[in-house]
């Protein structure tokens, strides 16, 4: 069945099983492998894409729903880097590992795009879904407030 | 390389470094702190411009990572003590993974003995390199080289200063005899450039924006995706199995059954469903029909091995050590405190999954492995693929999180004999329900310790017997000879002076896989050690700081017990630096609300002294972690922002086992699946980690690793504090304080 639907301002088209998740179209089909797979259950938020601009968890998330439907991906942010929260991220050291560090800076970027200037419960209501394994926590936390002085994360 | 016979960790990189001192020449890396270079250095060196340092000539500057980035930077760390000797822009070097070759780099990423290990050799390679580049420049001079220096990617002479940039000189340099790397000449200390102040991590950037390269994101023209479907129950096997409806999946291409183990890694083998993505192998997976043999451990539960550990403990275990009169000293001793300690199975949890990628060809095979120990998936592939190692290339990948785990070569066999089965290129996917029911975990442990106070209120005794599924029992050959290797850890070295100490030890009986998790046995040894000793300054009605620093006593360097040749003691005046720091820093004795506490925990482990003052409010409705103010001695910090940050990690890492989940066995098979019931930290809980560092010109040691066991005690000593119960069994849980 082919699905139709805006990923990183471009159109798309894929003709693949209507119940594969995002998640595995993304990285399988399109070979586009920064949304990363953790759980497979929405428990890790590894997997953090937006959809029409709210974070969403791609792991379950039916190719068929997304169907017209805007989604961005890390890959999008920027083309080079530059958007302020990855700035942000690299300016504080934030990945260790790295592997989650995808699906939190989606999460950051959907958090600060309602609440440009969160205050730490925000971050904490945000930020929760999003198991980092290297407890990066302190450092992602510094590095939205710092993101979030910046004028251009708005 | 001899991967079969894998003993314990430590042993293991030990014969390692042997094994490739033997096979070596130059500066082999060894993978532990303690190790001797010089050893390595008997044969002649290897020229580090074909090793460690590349220079073209337009001047671009490429330095060798031989060791696996699992997130403890060692990608910025290892390059920097180059960099430093090399004398180079840093911020123009360009950073590259070795390709496998035992005969140059190491054989493994653990022990948290990267940089320890690699301080003297990379320096030396560094230094030896740069010589090379000066003795190039004089020579075309015309000039000795002591009057040549270099600097930035230069090399100077004279007034007016003339100068040749490396790359103009590399290829020259390069032809020179290659020095002795005995005698080469390195900088000290106070000309350090790089080398003790705070970099930024090179691989921030790409993993901020989904470039990165993991092992799960090789992705090879004409690949297939498989899962295996494995027996739940420990060493079960297949019985039998219908791929009937599996090969019904749309996307499914093959359904192949793969062997247990094999020689080189402890696989459970199973059912691998073969598709054209990782999903439709998951759904081929859910529609096979597999009929399990169970086999033996089937009766095997948390409950069953509890009654085990309680049993055991109640007679006398196997002496480990003894010195003095333990039991005599208790019976006499005017206070004595004795306690018994339980810690679960725990899980590594990479946020990546296991996975690994092979491509195998006529007469040449092709992976891509995030692995710890590139040289075992090297060795495990070839005797899949029945070639010879060296035409076996593995590419190491970055590593979603290691923590041990990726030691282990079990995702690498099962992927080569996929590949090998179907004759494709071939990825083996884990899930996160394999991940967590087929780990190699942290034994689950038993213990029981006592000490006395003397009336003069020094430790009269110190005794701790423990029971454990152990580690040794499963990977030697004949471990039930020797289950108790390891098993303490530096726990057998008691900093607290006393004249009668006694170690006993008895195996517990189970199926589960165990292996080295962060920082091994060295957690359950610094939980208890630090728990027992904060219940006898309570006992003692001492202050917990000034009782331990009371014990400790005199400066004094203890041996470590049964540490071997190049382990170096325990240095009591640096373990007492650290309580100290981390006291003063939290504002140790400062009073704190009703329902809040302060602990402090110190302990020696990976050659580091690490102490942690944790601060909590805590009831039977909730803990509440406040913050963890951490003290660390790892020697001199070679990028102080990157030892600050694995003491973080250490610190979250630690809680999640402390506070968290258990990992338990029912009917022979682990029952959590997934972060539902085996949760990890998370952002809204995650403390403040607060990191301070002791300013040392000793040598480099470990830090990925030793804040790991003082956090639980600390814990668990300031809910003591705060709320006059103590906990002995992890997880701890608000409700055991009703």
């Amino acid at each position: 069945m082919a699905i139709t639907f805006i990923l990183n301002g471009q159109s798309k088209t894929v003709e693949v099983d209507p119940q594969m998740p995002l998640l595995w179209v993304l990285r399988d089909t399109l070979n586009m492998t920064g949304t990363k797979f953790g759980c497979g259950m929405a428990l890790c938020g590894a997997c953090t894409v937006h959809i029409n601009g709210e974070a969403s968890r791609s792991c379950i998330t039916p190719i068929s729903s997304v169907a017209g439907k805007k989604i961005m991906t890390i890959e999008g942010l920027s083309a080079n880097g530059s958007h302020p929260v990855q700035k942000a991220w690299i300016e504080e050291d934030v990945p260790q590992c790295g592997y989650c560090q995808s699906g939190q800076i989606m999460s950051a970027v959907a958090l600060l795009a309602k609440k440009p200037n969160p205050t730490d419960a925000d971050i904490d209501d945000a930020m929760s879904g999003n198991i980092c394994r290297c407890g990066t926590y302190q450092r992602i936390r510094k590095a939205i407030h710092r993101a979030a002085s910046q004028p251009a994360a708005k | 390389m001899e991967p079969i016979s894998l003993l314990d960790r430590r042993a293991f990189l030990k014969t390692s470094s042997a094994g490739a001192a033997a096979l070596l020449i130059g500066f082999h890396l060894p993978a532990r702190a303690g190790s001797d270079p010089a050893q390595a250095q008997e044969k002649p060196p290897v020229n580090p411009f074909n090793a460690w340092v590349r220079v073209t000539p337009d001047n671009h500057v490429t330095l060798i990572l031989g060791k696996s980035e699992m997130g403890q930077s060692v990608m910025t760390s290892l390059p920097m003590i180059l960099a430093e000797e090399l004398c180079v822009d840093w911020k123009q070097v360009k950073i590259e993974q070795a390709p496998t070759d035992p005969k140059i780099y190491d054989l493994g990423t653990g022990g948290s003995g990267s940089v320890a290990g690699s301080w003297l050799p990379l320096r030396q390679a560094g230094a030896a390199a740069r010589e090379m580049l000066i003795a190039a420049a004089a020579k075309k001079w015309e000039v000795t080289a002591d009057t040549c220096k270099a600097q930035n990617g230069y090399v100077l002479h004279g007034h007016p200063e003339r100068s040749f940039r490396y790359g103009e000189l590399v290829g020259d340099a390069s032809q020179l005899p290659i020095p002795n790397f005995k005698e080469v000449p390195l900088k000290n200390a106070s000309e350090f450039t790089l080398v003790g102040h705070d970099v930024h991590r090179v691989d921030a950037a790409a993993k901020s924006d989904g470039t990165a390269k993991f092992g799960i994101d090789a992705r090879v023209p004409g690949m297939l995706y498989a899962v295996v479907a494995r027996c739940p129950v420990f060493n079960g096997k297949v019985a039998s199995f219908d791929a009937t409806k599996a090969k019904a999946v749309p996307g499914v291409r093959n359904v192949v059954q793969i062997e247990t183990s094999g020689r080189g890694a402890s696989t459970t083998g199973g059912v691998a469903v073969v598709a054209e993505n990782s999903w439709a192998a998951m759904e081929g997976r859910r529609a096979l029909q597999v009929k399990w043999d169970d086999g033996a451990a089937a009766s095997e539960s948390t409950e069953r091995l509890r009654k085990q550990f309680i049993e055991n403990a109640s007679k006398p275990g196997k002496v480990v050590r003894n010195e003095g009169d333990a039991d005599a000293a208790l019976a006499a001793a005017s206070k004595k405190v004795e306690a018994a300690y339980e810690l679960p199975f725990a899980a590594h949890v990479c946020m990546e999954p296991m996975n690994c990628t092979v491509h195998i060809q006529d007469d040449r095979v092709e992976a891509w492995v995030p692995t710890q120990g590139p040289q075992w998936a090297q060795s495990v592939i070839a005797e899949i693929a029945k070639l010879p190692p060296e035409k076996v290339t593995v590419r190491t990948t970055m590593l979603g999180g290691g923590f041990g785990r990726r030691y282990q070569a079990d995702f690498v066999m099962e992927a080569a004999q996929v590949a090998k089965a179907t004759g494709k290129p071939v990825m083996v996917l884990w899930t996160r329900e394999d991940d967590m029911q087929h780990d190699f975990y942290r034994p689950a442990s038993y213990h029981k310790l006592q000490g006395a106070l003397d009336s003069d209120g020094k430790l009269a005794a110190w005794k701790h017997f423990q029971t454990s599924t152990s580690i040794a029992a499963m990977w030697r050959p004949n471990g039930a000879e020797k289950p108790e290797q390891g098993e303490f850890g530096t726990g057998l070295t008691v900093p607290y002076a006393t004249s009668n100490v006694r170690f006993e030890y008895t195996l517990a009986q189970s199926s589960a896989p165990r292996a080295w998790w962060r920082s091994v046995e060295h957690s359950s040894s610094g939980f208890v050690m630090e728990s027992l000793i904060d219940e006898l300054a309570h006992a003692a009605g001492k202050d917990p700081l000034a009782f331990r620093l009371q014990l400790i006593g005199d400066a004094r360097k203890i041996p470590q017990f049964d540490g071997g040749p190049n382990a170096p003691p325990l240095d009591t005046a640096r373990l007492k630096g650290v309580l100290q720091l981390a006291a003063e820093k939290s504002a140790w004795g400062k009073p704190l609300p009703k329902g809040e506490g302060r602990g402090i925990a110190g302990f020696f482990s990976f050659d580091s002294y690490v102490a942690a003052v944790a601060e909590v409010a805590a009831s039977s409705k909730e803990i509440k972690v406040k913050r963890f103010v951490c003290a660390v001695d790892c020697g001199r910090p070679v990028n102080p922002n990157g030892v600050r940050a694995q003491v973080e990690s250490a610190a979250i890492y630690a809680l999640t086992a402390t506070v968290k989940d258990a990992i338990t066995v029912e009917h022979g098979q682990v029952v959590q699946t997934n972060f539902n019931d085996y949760d990890m930290i998370r952002m809204n809980e995650a403390p403040p980690v607060e990191v301070h560092l002791v300013l040392s010109d000793e040598k480099p040691t470990g830090i990925g690793e030793p804040t790991v066991p003082v956090i639980a005690p600390a814990l668990c000593n300031a809910i003591f504090a705060a709320t006059g119960k103590r906990l002995r069994r992890l997880p701890i849980r608000a409700e055991d304080l009703a």
